[in-house]
């Protein structure tokens, strides 16, 4: 098995903390991960984005340019990485801000309302958990145990209080997704 | 007594200090750095911190004090004595460092280096030897060269609009919060041997309190450079140096 | 058992560090390595293991203070990006010359000048070949994951010591920024001043009694001392070169192409080999691990074996150079500059037209 992702959105939204708590979701599955940034100029102001994969060998390009799944959290990302899915892969997005829809019809199109999910939960800050929880939910590289055990992992001591809460959005995020276009 | 009876080992009031090896140095006629050398060496063996010094050179006429000094010595690059010197007293707590440097070499390209390695109040010694002038490579204007003063690349003078103007960097080091003393001094007399060797006795002694830099410059004659005889020189530096670098301590906390 | 985590390739070489008994770390910031002194910076490890950590004035200061630590006997490092390492080779030199030990990271940056902070391997050249004045060479290690450059961390302090040479670790902004899953080394206490002496006898440990102070110095005016001094060092390149050379070999010997490439490039180009060898094309990758030692010997056994070479570079072609010197003048050459890295399948298109 292996998943190459690419989670793309704006700075702030989180983009890079979900892909690491997804690669250590990964280590505990006992896979063997990568997590790359884009860490160029475009760091500063405007988009984010990373690259995980989740492997069950010795992961050889951490640089790709094709995606079993590809994550956009707003219209930029959805522009420029749609058809950077593989044919047959999935693509996950957030209708926020969206007014360009995905339009490929080789590929499973899932959608997920975190930022309204976030907001009615009064948290906006667990927008990225929602997500995450939307994508284990479609397509079940991990499971939520691993995902508890990653942030147990992850997240210094002070922050485990807040564990619950995350794993609260997570699985609204599971609960929440929609199919849109399923092949 | 007869000559033979006087020089009997037993005989002997005054010698060579221990700490500087049987040599003879290649120092000009004249020359402020023998001096020096003996002063500090003086001043380890006094304070029998001989196993437990490390010195860093420079790169001037007194790249080879290693040959000279019977201790643990380090060459450094040009100007990064200081640098050289903190990571070895950072490593060594227990050691006492010093550099020794002259006016091309730390107040020039090392200009950065002796500032921040003060500032940071690194706890070692530093010795500055300003004589206004690049002897090793002959005789070229220094940062400390004073105005209107002939060298090799300022033949009409030193000129403020082409050259710039001499570098109080003594001045600029007492400032800094990292140092806990700082003093200017010469060797052009017996009197102010004895107070150069006062200072630099203190200045070693600063290392066991740990209190910050400590920083002695000594002013310092170049008879070859400045193309004088080594008592025109020291009249030449008792004249015309001495105003713009003041002796006294600067800092004494 | 050993402890696994995830972390970035910058923040596990701080972490091997402490982990592997340094002494002190002597740095200054620059992108796209800063994360290793930050790290260094928030894990204290003065209150742990007494090393020290500096954040120095320049890279001019950093690289004076790691020749001054080492003089003194202690496992010291440094790290920066490449407009950083450039100001360091002055003091490579005189540590090359004086031969004193020391590890340098260098994350490297697209150049020239300032350039960008994207991932490049134009330093290659620099690395390799010396980089300051006069006639040396150092230990180049080319870590491609992160595992590596942990690993690599203690190899380079015991190379750097057994040969009394700087060390380098020569990393793209790849490895450097990416995270991946590594098994950290256990804790190694600092050496203790018994072990240094027993290490590097060299050392200024302050004199003893009975001995003549000792002294370290890259300053040899007598020319025939100056010749002999490089006589020696020189003899030191060549058992390193008989008996450092590191590299692997990924199904180079069925292939018809070879890929030479190292760092995170080797790594696109082992999913180059896949891809071609999906497609019938049989191809495989020669990393070098060490670049300096150069796997020559390996690469004239290929060439026996009458394989066709590429080599593949994030620069304008310098690892190509002695992969020509290798096998001859018939080696192809695929490189971005700029901080572009290639994909793939860029890669693969250059290789079917070698078919």
């Amino acid at each position: 098995m292996t998943e190459e992702i690419l989670i793309a959105g704006f700075g702030g939204q989180g983009v890079l903390s979900m892909g690491k708590i997804l690669a250590y979701a990964g280590i505990m599955k006992d896979k063997e991960v990568s997590w790359m940034p884009s860490y160029g100029p475009e760091m500063r102001g405007g988009t984010a984005n990373v690259t995980v994969i989740l492997s069950d060998e010795k992961i050889s390009s951490p640089i790709l340019n094709k995606f079993d799944t590809v994550i956009v959290l707003n219209q930029q990302s959805m522009d420029k990485f749609e058809s950077s899915v593989k044919s047959g892969g999935c693509l996950l997005y957030d209708p926020n801000g969206i007014t360009i829809f995905p339009t490929r019809r080789d590929i499973n199109i899932y959608r997920i309302e975190a930022t309204r999910l976030a907001a009615e939960s009064g948290n906006p800050k667990v927008f990225n958990m929602i997500v995450l929880g939307a994508y284990v939910k479609a397509k079940q590289v991990v499971d939520s145990e691993n995902v508890q055990l990653a942030l147990e992992k992850s997240l210094p001591e002070r922050y485990h209080k807040l564990i619950p809460l995350n794993m609260q959005a997570f699985s609204n995020g599971m609960e929440y997704l929609e199919g849109e276009f399923v092949l | 007594m007869e000559t033979n009876e006087i020089i009997k080992p037993e005989n002997l009031v005054v010698g060579r200090t221990s700490v500087l090896k049987e040599c003879p140095m290649h120092y000009c006629p004249g020359c402020t750095h023998g001096v020096v050398h003996k002063l500090i060496a003086e001043v380890v063996e006094e304070l029998g911190i001989q196993d437990a010094t490390i010195g860093v050179c420079p790169v001037g006429c007194s790249v080879f004090m290693y040959n000279y000094m019977d201790v643990d010595m380090v060459e450094a690059a040009h100007g990064r004595a200081p640098a050289v010197a903190t990571a070895i007293s950072r490593l060594n707590p227990d050691k006492y460092v010093f550099t020794y440097q002259g006016d091309g070499d730390m107040a020039s390209i090392g200009c950065a280096e002796i500032m921040h390695a003060c500032n940071r109040g690194e706890n070692i010694v530093v010795v500055f030897i300003n004589n206004a002038i690049y002897g090793m490579t002959g005789g070229q204007m220094a940062p400390t060269t004073l105005l209107g003063q002939i060298t090799a690349t300022t033949p009409y003078g030193r000129e403020p609009k082409l050259h710039g103007y001499p570098l109080q960097i003594t001045e600029l080091i007492a400032q800094l919060p990292g140092t806990c003393y700082v003093t200017r001094q010469s060797a052009d007399t017996p009197a102010a041997i004895r107070k150069t060797k006062a200072a630099l006795k203190k200045a070693f002694q600063n290392t066991r309190r740990g209190a910050g830099t400590s920083y002695v410059e000594v002013v310092g004659t170049c008879a070859s450079g400045w193309k004088l005889s080594p008592e025109e020189a020291n009249n030449w530096m008792r004249t015309n140096m001495f105003d713009k670098y003041p002796l006294g301590d600067l800092k004494d906390i | 058992m050993a402890e696994i985590a995830l972390m970035k390739g910058n923040e596990v070489v701080a972490e091997a560090a402490i982990r592997y008994g340094c002494d002190g770390y002597f740095g200054y910031p620059i992108t796209p390595q800063s994360e290793i002194m930050e790290t260094l910076m928030l894990r204290k490890p003065w209150e742990e293991t007494g090393m020290v950590v500096l954040q120095a004035e320049s890279e001019l200061a950093s690289i004076n203070m790691v020749y001054g630590g080492a003089s003194s006997g202690k496992r010291v490092m440094t790290s920066s990006s490449s407009p950083g390492i450039s100001l360091m080779q002055e003091g490579l030199t005189y540590m090359a010359a004086a031969e004193l030990p020391c590890l340098v990271v260098n994350v490297m940056r697209g150049g020239p000048g300032l350039g960008t902070i994207g991932p490049s391997q134009g330093d290659y050249f620099q690395a390799v070949k010396g980089g300051g004045h006069g006639d040396y060479n150092m230990i180049v290690l080319a870590p491609a994951s992160v595992q590596e450059m942990n690993d690599f961390v203690g190899l380079g302090f015991d190379l750097a010591f057994k040969y009394r040479t700087p060390v380098m670790m020569l990393v793209d902004g790849i490895v450097g920024q990416m995270m991946e899953k590594v098994t950290l080394g256990d804790f190694k206490p600092r050496w203790t001043n018994e072990q240094i002496e027993q290490n590097a006898p060299w050392a200024l440990r302050g004199k003893k009694s009975g001995e003549p102070a000792k002294y370290i110095t890259s300053c040899f005016l007598d020319l025939s001392q100056l010749e002999g001094v490089n006589e020696r060092l020189q003899a030191k390149y060549k058992v390193m070169k008989e008996q450092e050379v590191r590299f692997v070999n990924n199904s180079c010997d069925d292939a018809d192409i070879v890929i030479v490439a190292y760092g995170s490039v080797a790594r696109i180009c082992r999913k180059v080999a896949q891809l071609a060898r999906e497609e019938g094309i049989k191809v495989g990758v020669l990393r070098p691990i060490t670049l300096f030692p150069f796997p020559t010997v390996e690469l004239q056994r290929l060439a026996a074996m009458g394989k066709k070479f590429i080599s593949v570079e994030l620069s304008a072609g310098q690892m190509v150079e002695d992969v020509r010197l290798a096998v001859g003048n018939d080696v192809q050459f695929y490189g971005r500059t700029g901080g572009i890295v290639p994909t793939p399948e860029e890669i693969l298109e250059q290789i079917k037209k070698m078919v």
